[in-house]
């Protein structure tokens, strides 16, 4: 169990787990879904900081990245919900569909 | 008062203050106008008066001179072969007198009394032009004359002009064809106003001590006769006779202008006393002496209404009665004889020629216009012109005091004459003398003044009058006799047979008035007496007209006449032609007055002959005469109607050719800025749409993308990121390679 988990298995994670947010952002009509999808996205690239930051000579810089990646989207988050809840107050619905009043 | 010059020059103020007070106050003054005027014109023959008595006193004006009488004419009855010879005489005389300072103030010319002042007005280079009064004795007498004569009018004005105080006044006259009569305002102190300036101008001209400023008031003068000819301007007849008088005016100022430039130019200097001076001096003579004379006398010519610029006098009548007593017979066209007089010295003996020559067709056509004329103010016009042109004629032989005493006695009896027939015209509404007749019981004092008006003009003896045309007559005769040749006496000839029409029009003239059947019933029944305001003057007038000819005592010369000889205005061209001559100018004249006045007793007194008789026995003759020898149709043909011809050329090119450039020009510009609009707006307005349209096509193209679809935006930011990407690595590989 000592040895090393190779590059490739992590980058192989993240970017499934960065398609996987990539999709449910793309197919989710339901504003809550697209904000998980929105966090998938963000952790597979704080999961690729932190494995690459084993290779360069700074050390816990990819670390610290990946923290940062993990503070914004909970304050992102706290916004966006706050958002879906009075979008949802006026229309009774979190359909992204339905929120095009901005449009022309 | 030191200087009583000063005097004269206030009293050619106060009249100039009078008509500013009446301009300023205008209408609202109503008849207190009137008031301010003859106020005014009061003061004036007030300080006159004074200035009279003191200058007699003084200057010892009346003294009769010693050499005067029958034994005593040894200086003048020298035989002399020529015209020229009583001119070389009189220039002698003036040579001797030039001895004298001639700048002396107190003691002028001959020794005798001048009042003078001057100050600087302006120059060019080194002569300048100065303002100046200069009394003398001719100044003191026309003074007097004038301010006496125009203080009578003024009073007899207030009644004359009596109707312009209503408001509206009906103007029966001033009727276009078709139109209702006309109704108008009132203009009662306009009337004044001008009388006024007329006042002040005319009292100017006589006190100028140069000729420049004589020229100036001159002008002034016209100005007023233009005003107050075309008082009743509604009057189609009225404006033109205005306008006619001015322009005919014109033509003998700018002879005067002439005049003036060559004077200037020879002898630098405008004043009368130094161009006096120059003259004695020879500075200027020969050709362009007389050139400058007849200049000079060209604008007399035109003033004084001499043939042939005579032709405006007569449309004169037009103004109102007063006006043409004041300033068509009394003053204003005296004031050309008295330039003459003032200026003798100025002219050259074939100038004078000239002048007599004028004077003595003048008179003789203006008498013989006036025998066939109906309208009694028409009459009394042509009278006035022919009574100036023996004015004329007088000065023009030589009789320097017979030419002046008879414009002072003529003002008299011809403003008495003028306001009768306006009395007349006033009370029987017509001016046509066939209307009237048989007025005598009607009016007897108007009747009686110009009884004594026309025995004066007539030269009836003991009227004054008498002595001056016998002065002039007996002048003309002596000119006669001593010049060879058929002038002299073609010149006698034509002054006793001017005598002998003058009677004859003149009783003429009041049989037809005021004697026989009235002609015109309603006429008749309108006329009445005037009101005292006007019958005083008349009164005072005929007074004047009956002893204006008489000495201060029995036995005695004519005053005026001393007035005019005893002092330095005559510049001793004085003389005076033999005893017998005189007697026997007299006789002939005394003959010729008779024959006139014997032809106008058969015609219209007893009414033994008819007129229309000898009218139908002379149709050309009556014609001729009827239309005043045509001199109307003569000048329109020679200069009215090539003028109006010029001056539709003039129009014409005005019309075709200036306003064609500039109508071109604009049409030019319209043109042009027509392109540049079009430029504008299809090539800038086109570039700047064109812009506006391609942002536009494009933002509609662009806004079908912005869907609001959220997942759609993440699948092309997806999808835009591999494509990127994917791009990235395809031209790094490239590279790479």
């Amino acid at each position: 169990m000592t040895e090393a988990i190779p590059l490739q298995a992590v980058l192989i994670v993240s970017a499934a787990m960065f398609v996987c947010g990539a999709l449910c952002m793309a197919t989710k009509r339901n504003a809550v879904g697209i904000l998980m999808g929105v966090e998938l996205v963000l952790n597979a690239s704080n999961l690729n900081f932190v494995a690459f930051a084993q290779y360069t000579p700074f050390g816990l810089d990819g670390q610290m990245f990946a923290l940062f990646g993990i503070v914004m989207p909970a304050a992102e988050a706290a916004i966006a919900l706050a958002i879906i809840l009075n979008f949802y107050n006026n229309h009774l619905t979190v359909d992204v569909d339905r929120a095009n009043e901005l449009k022309l | 008062m030191q200087d009583p010059g000063i005097l004269y020059v206030i009293a050619v103020a106060i009249p100039l203050a009078s008509f500013l007070i009446l301009l300023i106050g205008g209408k609202r003054l109503g008849i207190v106008a009137a008031y301010i005027a003859c106020a005014a014109i009061l003061t004036s023959f007030a300080i006159s008066t004074y200035g009279l008595v003191r200058y007699a006193r003084e200057g010892n004006l009346f003294a009769a001179p010693a050499h005067h009488g029958g034994e005593a004419h040894g200086q003048s009855t020298k035989p002399s072969a020529t015209f020229v010879a009583f001119r070389a005489d009189a220039d002698h005389q003036a040579g001797e007198s030039a001895e004298h300072s001639p700048h002396d103030s107190e003691q002028g010319h001959d020794g005798g009394l001048v009042w003078s002042g001057q100050i600087r007005w302006t120059a060019f280079g080194e002569d300048e032009i100065r303002l100046g009064y200069h009394v003398d004795n001719l100044t003191v007498v026309m003074f007097f004359m004038v301010t006496l004569v125009a203080s009578l009018i003024h009073i007899y004005s207030i009644g004359y002009m009596h109707e312009e105080l209503h408001d509206p006044v009906h103007d029966p006259l001033a009727v276009e064809r078709g139109q209702p009569p006309l109704e108008r305002p009132g203009r009662f102190p306009r009337f004044f106003t001008y009388l006024s300036l007329f006042c002040f101008s005319m009292l100017g001209l006589v006190l100028s001590d140069n000729i420049f400023l004589v020229f100036v008031f001159w002008e002034l003068v016209g100005v007023c006769s233009y005003l107050l000819i075309g008082f009743y301007y509604e009057r189609r007849s009225a404006y033109r006779a205005a306008i006619k008088a001015f322009v005919t005016n014109r033509v003998g100022d700018f002879g005067m202008i002439v005049g003036l430039a060559i004077i200037w130019t020879t002898l630098g200097t405008f004043t009368f006393e130094e161009t006096r001076v120059a003259l004695a001096e020879g500075k200027l003579s020969g050709v362009l002496l007389t050139v400058a004379g007849l200049c000079i006398f060209a604008g007399c010519v035109g003033k004084s209404a001499q043939f042939p610029l005579h032709v405006w006098l007569p449309d004169a009548m037009e103004g109102p009665t007063p006006v043409s007593a004041l300033i068509h017979a009394a003053t204003m066209v005296a004031a050309g004889v008295y330039l003459v007089g003032r200026f003798y010295f100025l002219f050259s003996p074939e100038a004078l020629l000239i002048i007599a020559i004028v004077g003595g067709i003048t008179l003789f056509m203006a008498g013989t216009i006036a025998i066939v004329q109906t309208d009694i103010k028409r009459v009394l016009a042509y009278s006035t012109i022919s009574q100036l042109g023996y004015m004329m004629l007088g000065l023009g032989v030589g009789g320097w005091v017979a030419g002046l005493f008879h414009l002072i006695t003529h003002a008299f009896f011809k403003a008495l004459l003028f306001l009768c027939s306006g009395s007349v015209i006033h009370a029987a509404g017509t001016q046509e003398m066939p209307e009237m007749g048989g007025l005598l019981r009607k009016m007897p004092i108007t009747a009686i003044t110009m009884l004594v008006g026309t025995l004066a003009i007539a030269g009836i003896p003991l009227f004054s009058g008498y002595y001056s045309k016998d002065a002039i007559l007996a002048y003309t005769l002596y000119f006669a006799q001593q010049n060879g040749g058929l002038l002299g006496p073609a010149l006698f000839l034509l002054a006793i047979g001017g005598a002998a029409i003058t009677s004859f029009y003149m009783f003429r003239l009041w049989f037809m008035t005021f004697t026989g059947e009235p002609r015109d019933h309603h006429v008749y029944e309108h006329a009445h007496e005037s009101p005292p305001v006007m019958t005083i003057p008349l009164i005072v007038l005929a007074v004047l007209s009956l002893i204006g000819g008489y000495g201060l005592g029995i036995g005695q010369p004519p005053a005026i006449e001393l007035a005019l000889q005893n002092g330095p205005a005559a510049h001793g061209a004085v003389f005076h032609p033999p005893h017998d001559v005189h007697t026997l100018a007299g006789t002939f004249a005394f003959g010729a007055v008779v024959l006139g006045i014997g032809l106008a007793v058969l015609f219209y007194g007893i009414q033994l002959l008819s007129p229309d008789d000898v009218a139908a026995q002379f149709p050309r003759l009556y014609q001729f005469l009827w239309n005043k020898w045509y001199f109307d149709e003569l000048y329109a043909f020679l200069f009215v109607r090539p003028v109006l011809r010029i001056s539709q050329w003039a129009r014409s090119f005005d019309w075709n050719i200036i306003d064609g450039i500039v109508d071109g020009t604009a049409a030019w510009t319209v043109r042009l800025a027509t392109m540049d609009g079009r430029f504008d707006f299809f090539i800038i307005d086109g570039i700047v749409n064109i812009l506006g349209e391609v942002t536009y096509w494009f933002g509609e193209r662009v806004r079908r993308i912005q869907t609001g679809l959220i997942r759609q935006y993440i699948v092309f930011l997806v999808v835009g990121t591999v494509a990127a990407l994917a791009l990235l690595f395809y031209v790094t590989s490239l590279f790479a390679r």
